[in-house]
């Protein structure tokens, strides 16, 4: 399949030409085909953030290309400016951009951007509502009243009401409680499955991507220095921790067993695995 | 696009310049400001360069970062030049329709560029070679016996020190509003000047309620670490001054001087 972004050994640079200047990513190649659900983790200043503004055209490359569709999205002005609807960019902490004086207002300045048609923008706001489980009662309130974890999920909505093919998200759930990231998530997932999007999800949490994603990508110094599935990463443990990066904690424990001579395999990395695992282990011996 | 903002910059070092007193470059300021206004012929006009060319020699300031930070100046500077040319009256040079030159007007308009420029320039000296805290510690400490009339000195210098240690702060924050907005399809470049007003609005409104959230949260800060305001405060870094602010007096005196005498004697 034809990957829908692509990027060709992208590089940036901050402050080019004065003392300051600085690498911020550097010769990235990289490609998600539709509906693939990416997960990018990376040190802070490994040069994700940086990476992700550049694929919906924030950001303009001081080396190499970014493809959407096959195309330069830097070919024109109509095409990096129209490219913003169909990489939809969600940055961390979103609820501060909030700005309308109701709930609908705010998720509707972005179909409002595409020039729809008025049916076709409510539709809209109502369908990117209903996926971060914000209700109808809450439309006409002012954004402001809302709690944060609200405030967070109708900044979202105000990116998924674009429905962007690409739907990039950049630490979701920082700063929420074990409970609003878990619904933030479960939000997600059900975006990405019913609209089939590819959806690149940015985080510092290995236990969230372990579980949700098809694929990881490890930024280290502004390179990708490691990309597979959460498998064959999290069974590289110490190339990451060498780059400070940690894995799941349950990966640990079972690492922990392995030590004291257990056999298990090295690369679980969810709580069902390991269970599975166990359970197996421990069947087995009872047999023996 | 908003990091080019150099107006009020701090560049750091260890010159002469440097390790003065902040109220002894104040006062210096204002006696270069008095300088500037006091000279009115060109001689005069020596000794005043002489301070300034000193203090960009000493502090080792490039003076590329003088010019660029006039830049955005240019125009008011232009605008008074060209007032200045056509409104004084005097002997006649040229008269074209309705404008008139005269001997007066040209040199009415190369002492106000002067003394605007020299102005600016000397301004930023200041502010260039000061941390922002110093000059604020430096005034609430001149500005102390005003503290008898009851004007609210440490207010002021604490509500000048807080807005300048946000101003970075409020610029990251704007760029980053800004992309946010970009990544919806808000487009601030394009329109006329209503529709780039109205574009502006999904900016500005989260901006000033990030600045309210954020003074909220000081003032709580501040509160729970007890504070109550100027009186009974100390310091930790106490102001002194040394023998160099005392060299620094003298040059400032001997210089003022001369222009005094250059405007008597001079051309």
């Amino acid at each position: 399949m034809a990957p829908i972004i692509k990027t060709e050994g992208l590089t940036h640079l901050y402050s080019p030409g004065t003392p300051f200047e600085r690498i911020a990513i550097e010769n990235i190649d990289f490609e998600a085909v539709k509906g693939e659900f990416i997960g990018i983790i990376g040190h802070t200043g490994s040069g994700k953030s940086t990476f992700i503004q550049h694929l919906n055209g924030l950001l303009k490359p001081t080396g190499g290309r970014v493809l959407f569709d096959g195309e330069d999205i830097w070919s024109s002005k109509e095409k990096t400016h129209g490219v913003r609807f169909k990489v939809g960019l969600v940055f961390q902490y979103p609820e501060y951009q909030l700005f309308e004086e109701t709930v609908y207002k705010d998720i509707a300045f972005g179909p409002k951007n595409m020039k729809l048609t008025e049916a076709e923008i409510d539709a809209r706001v109502r369908e990117a509502a209903n996926f971060v489980g914000i209700g109808e009662d809450l439309l006409e309130k002012s954004p402001f009243d809302l709690s944060g974890g609200q405030k967070r999920r109708v900044a979202i909505a105000g990116v998924i009401a674009m429905r962007p093919d690409v739907l990039i998200l950049d630490e979701p759930t920082a700063g929420l409680d074990p409970e609003g990231s878990e619904e933030i998530l479960a939000n997600i997932k059900e975006y990405h499955r019913s609209m089939g999007s590819t959806v690149l999800l940015v985080t510092h949490s290995m236990e969230e991507v372990a579980r949700t994603v098809d694929r990881l990508v490890v930024f280290s110094g502004g390179h990708i220095v490691m990309s597979g599935t959460p498998h064959e990463i999290f069974s590289r443990s110490e190339e990451l921790e060498k780059i400070k990066l940690d894995v799941p904690e349950v990966t640990k424990v079972i690492a922990r067993l392995r030590e004291m001579g257990l056999d298990i395999p090295a690369s679980i990395y969810t709580v069902e695995q390991a269970k599975a695992a166990l359970m197996e282990l421990k069947g087995g011996r009872a047999n023996a | 696009m908003l990091k080019n903002i150099t107006l009020g910059q701090y560049f750091p070092g260890d010159t002469f310049i440097h390790r003065l007193d902040p109220r002894t470059k104040l006062i210096m300021t204002v006696v270069y400001i008095v300088m500037i206004f006091l000279a009115d012929n060109f001689s005069a006009y020596i000794p005043v360069v002489a301070l300034l060319l000193i203090c960009v020699f000493v502090s080792k300031i490039k003076p590329k970062l003088l010019f660029s930070g006039m830049k955005p100046l240019l125009i008011i500077i232009g605008i008074t030049a060209l007032i200045n040319l056509f409104y004084t009256s005097g002997e006649e040079l040229v008269s074209f329709w309705i404008f008139t030159i005269t001997k007066e007007g040209v040199r009415a308009a190369i002492f106000m560029m002067l003394r605007i420029s020299l102005l600016i320039m000397g301004t930023f000296m200041l502010t260039y070679t000061t941390a922002p805290m110093q000059i604020t510690d430096g005034l609430e400490t001149l500005l102390g016996p005003l503290k008898k009339i009851k004007v609210p000195v440490h207010e002021l210098a604490m509500m000048m020190s807080i807005a300048l240690r946000f101003i970075p702060t409020l610029i990251e924050e704007t760029d980053k509003i800004m992309s946010a907005q970009k990544a919806r399809g808000a487009d601030f470049e394009t329109g006329n000047l209503v529709q780039k007003a109205k574009a502006m609005l999904p900016l500005l409104i989260p901006l000033f309620i990030s600045a309210f959230r954020r003074a909220d949260e000081l003032a709580t800060a501040m509160e729970s670490r007890c504070y109550n305001g100027g009186t009974g405060r100390t310091k930790m870094k106490q102001l002194k001054y040394g023998y160099i602010d005392l060299i620094a007096a003298l040059i400032g005196m001997a210089l003022l001087a001369a222009v005094i005498l250059l405007n008597i004697f001079g051309l």
